[in-house]
């Protein structure tokens, strides 16, 4: 019964996310740039049914930026976490799997990524990588897989000690027979889990850079743009750029990690059958 | 010749004590050695170290004179003591068998393993009925030898009896050579032709 409802749960988590995704995509494509152009007559409106999210100081509609943006920064966050989570699985399979020596070094990098605070190295590599779009991916990107690789680092080493794999040897399988057949099925939902919720991660950190003013340039309607311009407006009674926009983006994020969650326990095989 | 072991000694550590010490096995093909001795005598190590789980510390094991081959389907089968581990808990068992060769009729008739059982999850089934799919597995790749660590230990006697009929059957048919390794005295002296008593030998 309790299968049913989480199963359920989680196809409509899914579908949910899947209509969010292609409607903030056609919002971002579909808007003309003149209608974000907006008059200094409209300036500063609070919300309202014509301007639902407001309008910020330059007259612009919240609204159609806030989409605008995110449809950015869900780019930016499916690239990063994709590329990040291939990373994480070649690492983790070639430190577990490797020599010693090849296992001593990803450590070492893992730790040393690990080490550095991700937004300031986010802000030195997508800074030397030229800024812009392309730094941020690669910033992002270059940062979020060290966790991932680590799981899947230690997952590859317990399966490797399981009697199983000794069995599957001694029955004349050789080591990439093994790795397709008995370790895959077991990295893959981990790979899964770890992509999905690496997104919110992505999403937020690209907001945050670019809040700090170190990623998307200005006249790009990212959501860090936005919240990083609202600051300047909050002291004078302009709540609306800063509270809907933001909103919005924390509800996002709060859906993607949950659709995550729910995968991972559908997933697991000592949850599976709750 | 045959399977031999010489002067076989080993320990997991060199701060640990020997688990084997200049321990000789030796069995031909069509014979069938109980191996003997109660707890922590180092029954399943000496199993491992024969099958090539693991590489002795001295000594050496010889398969008609030569090393065991690293490479290809190992003459030398074992079957585990713990059947829950030795097979992938993501595979249906239907895959678990064919790991070492097609689906042989006979042997699942023999083996008492139902039609409906293959389908399934290694979870949904009890340890004998694992145990089942694990011994059909070691003999269906065609091993030489055979290893049995306490194989039926987890069974209850009807079954127990079932299984080493098949097993006894299969390795005369096939003119395999047997080692049983076993608690049990009574056991032992049923399926042998030999038997080795471990606390007979050099172990401190």
């Amino acid at each position: 019964m309790r299968l049913g409802n989480r199963r359920k749960k989680l196809i409509l988590l899914t579908v949910v996310m899947a209509l969010i995704f292609i409607a903030i995509y056609a919002f971002g494509i579909l808007i003309p740039e003149e209608e974000i152009a907006g008059s200094f007559l409209e300036a500063r409106r609070p919300p309202s049914p014509s301007h639902p999210f407001g309008t910020d100081a330059l007259g612009r509609d919240l609204l159609l930026r806030t989409f605008k943006g995110l449809s950015v920064s869900l780019t930016v966050g499916f690239a990063a976490s994709a590329v990040s989570a291939v990373i994480a699985i070649l690492v983790g399979i070639g430190a577990a799997a490797g020599a010693r020596w090849v296992d001593g070094v990803m450590n070492w990098v893992i730790d040393l990524v690990m080490g550095v605070p991700h937004t300031i190295l986010i802000i030195l590599i997508s800074f030397s990588a030229g800024r812009g779009l392309k730094g941020l991916l690669i910033g992002i990107a270059a940062t979020h897989w060290c966790s991932l690789a680590r799981l899947i680092r230690g997952e590859v080493l317990q399966l490797q000690s399981q009697p199983y794999i000794a069995v599957s040897r001694k029955l004349g399988k050789s080591s990439g027979w093994i790795l397709v057949h008995h370790l895959l099925p077991h990295l893959l939902p981990q790979f899964f889990v770890g992509l999905i919720l690496m997104l919110p991660h992505a999403i937020l950190h690209e907001a945050s850079i670019s809040f700090l003013g170190f990623g998307l340039p200005p006249e790009q309607p990212a959501i860090g743009i936005i919240l990083s311009e609202s600051m300047g407006y909050l002291s004078a009674g302009l709540w609306w750029p800063a509270l809907l926009p933001g909103l919005t983006l924390v509800l996002l994020v709060l859906l993607v990690d949950n659709l995550g969650e729910q995968l991972q326990k559908l997933l697991d095989p000592s949850s599976a059958q709750e | 010749m045959g399977l031999e072991a010489k002067n076989l000694s080993f320990r997991y550590s060199k701060k640990q004590p020997w688990i084997l010490k200049d321990c000789n096995v030796t069995v031909e093909r069509g014979q069938r050695l109980a191996i003997f001795a109660p707890s922590g005598y180092g029954k399943t190590t000496l199993s491992m170290l024969l099958a090539g789980y693991l590489e002795p510390v001295e000594g050496q094991v010889l398969l008609d004179g030569k090393p065991l081959p690293g490479k290809g389907i190992c003459p030398v089968q074992m079957i585990l003591q713990h059947p829950e581990r030795a097979v992938n808990p993501r595979w249906r068992l239907r895959r678990v068998l064919e790991e070492s060769g097609t689906l042989k009729e006979e042997m699942l008739r023999d083996f008492g393993i139902e039609r409906a059982w293959l389908d399934r999850f290694p979870r949904e089934l009890s340890g004998g009925e694992l145990q089942r799919f694990c011994v059909a597995r070691a003999l269906m790749s065609g091993g030489e030898y055979l290893i049995c660590d306490e194989i039926s230990t987890m069974l209850d006697v009807i079954t127990q009896a079932q299984i080493w009929q098949v097993v006894l059957d299969e390795a005369k048919k096939r003119n395999m050579g047997l080692i049983a390794v076993t608690h049990n005295y009574y056991l032992a002296e049923r399926i042998a032709t030999g038997i080795l008593d471990l606390t007979a030998e050099n172990v401190d």
